[in-house]
């Protein structure tokens, strides 16, 4: 028999909206403001697990195909690139820079090269995170 | 490079060569091939050789690691060709002999020669070298070498016990010669031992100059089977017997010899040089000839022969060294001819010990055995063999007419003008040395007349003997011939070989008397030493008749425990035994008490630099001052924290351990630190959520709860480090060194674009640092996973 929560299910539906796009601000922000990329990745892996807490494994694997620790591999790989992009430019390795640009809908917006170092962390961390707890809550003992 | 460099190196070419020929040569014995090595160096060193003037010395050097002194540098003077000459010469006939005496068939020839050319460079390298520690590299490879032909039948357990038991005596002295060599180089500054000589009185009043002489005198005397280390050379007799006829009698053993001959110019004027080289010389010379009585194996007799002829030249070069101390001055001359003595000795000592050994092995390759109990009454089936081995003997007793009787005299001429010329007391010694040479007379004429006369027993034999072949009986002629020669004729090598090098020996003496000779002479006329020599063949045979009637009783007396090699035995299973108890008392396999050393050691560094350095100080003068809400999280973190050691159950010590974890992030907030409070909360969120998990899936069986159990020494050690930790925190608060560089980094908006310093500081400045930690995020995940998913993947298979 299957146990279905419908108040958890139908708070989950609304709450996991809010806590992703608190996090998804929380990366973004993190260049000004309290933040950055590896609170933002473990609050959005709480959202997942909320997700995972509130239906089952199967339904949310189905409804996120994502392969989890192909996420965290890609995550690490962009930090480094970002590094090797660097190096390719003749700067030294990692170096980070940023510029100002005129973007349609949002004005004066400043775009730097941290940000896509900081996504690297965010997705290493969502990735690890969710490996990590849905192996351990996979296996039976 | 020149010839003499690659005369050196030509044996270890062959090392190679040998084994690779070995397989596509199967039709003949490999030795014809290895033979061809010895016999070319033999006549390459010959050339250097004239009858009747000094080889000019030469020196010759190749860079090795010239920053740092050492070169690969030779020099051949008379000292060296001689033993260029014996190792070659004496290399050549053992490789013959072996041809004959190893079968083609059953042994694995590449091996045997392969080492024995390994050797045969070593030997060479180490005499011809002037840098010591060319000198130590060859010496080293000897060792080596002995020891892999000591154990060429490793399928037998003496040989393999025979083998370690010379590797790690001879080892020890090269370590303490290596030692030595440091500290002269120390002094002097120079590896070559004829700068070291040159550079002359200016080292003696160094204060390590006395103990790199000891250091040295170690190694020579592990190597040269001295009192007490020659324990080794009875054992190593598992050996096959050429190997034993070259190395363990006429080549490496004298290595040991040659080097006190070679550093007699360097350490010669110290007294405690000559004393202790004379002192250990007549106790090896008495102790080995008076065991050699002991031995029913001939090879056994032979190793303690050995052991005592070599004391006799040890002694000598003692005796002779004594010329180079001015308090002997007046007598510098008398005791040069000690000097001439030991060399002329050593040169006959390779020729009938090397004669002696191959004429043992022909009596086993062709009776069976080596028992002298089992043999006798062949001399009519081996007449040859009879006569060869007498030759040997006669030799090694001081019978005229053969080589030994000369040297034998010199040995007692020099050790009566020892006690004319210095203190009364070493009278004694030309005693000691006089009953020494009787045991020698009664176990040369054991060697002879109880393996050849007597009652011959047919049954008692594995074989039924007859005469070896003439390839084998070759090598041992051709020394026995030598033995006799040198007789008649000692000339051979006085101008060319003796007088050259004992001038280099003491060359401070030649200095003030340049145009000295020495005599060498088969007779020379009625003397103390004679009579002498005729007391030891009257007493000696008087001895020898009545041996089985005072030999059993003798030996009984001695105290069977007194033996050094059982004390080698016992010392080395007790060291093995006490470093197996000392490892097993601390490496208990628990890690409770690893960490007790590892914290008890970090309390005691610690605490002693605080203290013994005086970097302990409390400053308090730059505190801030404790707010109430500051002081409030402090005590709610020891109460958690206390909590957490007295609870007894472990839900509550996990809550105590997230509560902690809480209180921190509340200090990450007063002080202002909004990003390390925020993700502080969450992992401690996890952690303590991991740490449910744990808890919930604990074996049932085990899960008696009770409370952490009380004991003195942990309790000790963990408010050490506690205490250790704080006064260390509060001393390093107290010293501020330089302006922390933190200033920088406010201008992070200019530099970085970012409002958020300590985000600045992750993705930019130290972007490196984050980039690695994720790596570690990352690891830990994937360890996780394979842990858990490949749980049973080695059962399913």
């Amino acid at each position: 028999m299957k146990f279905t929560d419908v108040y958890l299910q139908t708070a989950t539906k609304i709450l996991v909206f809010l806590i992703m796009t608190f996090s998804i601000y929380v990366l973004f922000a993190g260049h000004h403001n309290p933040g950055g990329g590896f609170i933002g990745g473990l609050i959005t892996a709480s959202a997942l697990v909320l997700l995972y807490v509130a239906f089952d494994l199967q339904t949310v694997r189905e409804v996120i195909p994502v392969d989890f620790k192909k996420l965290a591999a890609a995550g690490v790989l962009i930090s480094v690139l970002t590094g090797v992009g660097s190096l390719v430019l003749g700067v030294p390795f990692l170096s980070q820079t940023f510029r100002y640009f005129d973007l349609p809908f949002l004005g004066k917006t400043e775009l730097a090269t941290a940000l896509i170092f900081d996504l690297g962390v965010y997705m290493c961390v969502v990735g690890t995170t969710l490996t990590i707890i849905t192996s351990i809550s996979e296996d039976d003992i | 490079m020149s010839s003499l460099h690659l005369a050196i190196l030509l044996p270890f070419v062959f090392v190679v060569i040998i084994p690779l020929l070995y397989k596509y040569t199967r039709a003949i014995h490999t030795g014809w091939i290895a033979l061809s090595v010895p016999v070319a160096l033999f006549v390459y060193f010959i050339q250097y050789f004239s009858i009747h003037e000094a080889v000019e010395p030469i020196t010759v050097s190749f860079p090795w690691i010239p920053s740092i002194g050492i070169h690969f540098s030779l020099y051949l003077d008379s000292l060296s060709l001689l033993f260029a000459l014996l190792i070659t010469g004496i290399g050549s006939l053992v490789v013959l002999y072996s041809i004959f005496y190893l079968s083609k068939d059953r042994e694995r020839l590449n091996f045997f020669y392969a080492y024995l050319m390994l050797f045969m460079g070593a030997m060479l390298g180490s005499v011809l070298s002037d840098n010591l520690m060319v000198l130590y590299s060859f010496w080293e490879l000897t060792s080596v070498s002995s020891f892999l032909l000591i154990a060429y039948w490793y399928q037998r357990k003496r040989s393999r016990y025979g083998a370690q038991k010379a590797m790690y005596i001879t080892m020890m002295g090269g370590f303490s010669m290596l030692l030595g060599f440091i500290i002269l180089y120390v002094i002097s500054g120079t590896f070559s031992i004829r700068e070291i000589i040159a550079a002359g009185d200016s080292l003696t009043s160094h204060s390590l100059f006395i103990p790199a002489m000891f250091f040295i005198l170690l190694g020579a005397f592990t190597k040269s089977a001295q009192f007490p280390f020659h324990i080794w050379l009875p054992d190593a007799m598992e050996a096959p017997t050429p190997i034993s006829a070259y190395l363990h009698s006429a080549t490496m053993v004298k290595a040991g010899v040659y080097l006190v001959a070679r550093l007699t110019p360097i350490f010669g004027a110290q007294l405690e040089w000559s004393w202790t080289i004379i002192i250990v010389g007549i106790i090896t010379l008495t102790m080995g000839s008076f065991n050699a009585l002991k031995q029913y194996d001939l090879k056994a007799l032979l190793a303690f022969s050995t052991i005592s002829q070599l004391g006799l030249i040890m002694s000598l070069l003692g005796v002779g060294s004594l010329a180079l101390n001015k308090g002997y001055a007046e007598h510098s001359l008398v005791f040069v001819g000690a000097l001439v003595a030991g060399i002329f000795h050593l040169i006959n000592h390779s020729v009938f010990k090397g004669s002696l050994f191959m004429m043992v092995g022909i009596l086993d390759h062709e009776t069976g055995t080596r028992d002298i109990r089992k043999l006798g009454g062949i001399i009519h089936l081996m007449p040859i063999s009879f006569t060869l081995t007498m030759i040997g003997a006669f030799s090694m007793a001081g019978l005229p007419p053969f080589s030994g009787f000369i040297s034998k005299e010199m040995f007692f001429i020099s050790l009566i003008e020892l006690t004319e010329n210095t203190s009364s007391w070493a009278a004694i010694i030309p005693v000691i040395a006089w009953i020494a040479s009787i045991f020698t007379f009664i176990y040369c004429m054991i060697i002879i007349f109880k393996s050849f006369t007597g009652t011959y027993h047919a049954d008692r034999l594995e074989r039924k003997p007859h005469e070896a072949p003439f390839g084998m009986l070759a090598s041992p002629a051709i020394l026995s011939l030598l033995a006799i020669a040198l007789f008649f004729f000692p000339g051979l090598v006085v101008t060319s070989i003796l007088e050259p090098t004992v001038k280099g020996m003491a060359p401070q003496v030649f200095a003030v008397h340049p145009d000295w000779h020495t005599h060498v002479t088969a007779w020379h006329g009625f003397s103390l030493e004679l009579v002498m020599t005729i007391a030891i063949v009257i007493i000696g045979t008087f001895l020898y008749r009545r041996i089985e009637k005072w030999k059993g009783p003798v030996f009984e007396l001695l105290p069977k425990r007194l033996n050094l090699f059982t004390l080698y035995d016992k010392s080395l299973i007790t060291m093995e035994k006490t470093a197996t108890s000392i490892t097993k008392s601390y490496m208990t396999g628990s890690t409770t008490h690893y960490l007790s050393y590892i914290f008890g050691f970090l309390i005691v560094i610690v605490l002693a630099t605080l203290f013994g350095t005086g970097a302990f100080r409390l400053d308090t003068s730059q505190d801030s001052p404790i707010e109430w809400y500051e002081l409030m999280i402090g005590i709610a973190t020891v109460i958690a924290a206390v909590f957490i050691l007295f609870s007894t159950s472990r839900l509550m010590s996990i809550m105590g351990v997230g509560v902690v974890g809480f209180t921190v992030s509340l200090y990450f907030v007063i002080f202002r630190a909004p990003d390390l409070a925020l993700t502080q909360l969450v992992v401690e969120t996890i952690s303590t959520t991991l740490f449910l998990l744990c808890f919930y899936f604990l074996p049932k069986m085990k899960a008696n709860v009770e409370s952490i159990r009380f004991k003195l020494s942990n309790a000790i050690i963990a408010i050490g480090v506690g205490l250790t930790l704080t006064l260390m925190g509060l001393s390093a608060y107290g010293y501020r060194l330089f302006e922390p560089i933190a200033e920088y980094f406010t201008n992070s908006y200019e530099l970085a674009g970012a409002k958020n310093i300590v985000n600045s500081l992750l993705v930019d400045f130290r972007a490196f640092d984050t980039m690695l930690e994720i790596v570690v995020l990352f690891s830990a995940g994937i360890g996780i996973y394979t842990f858990i998913k490949l749980r049973y993947a080695g059962r399913n298979e």
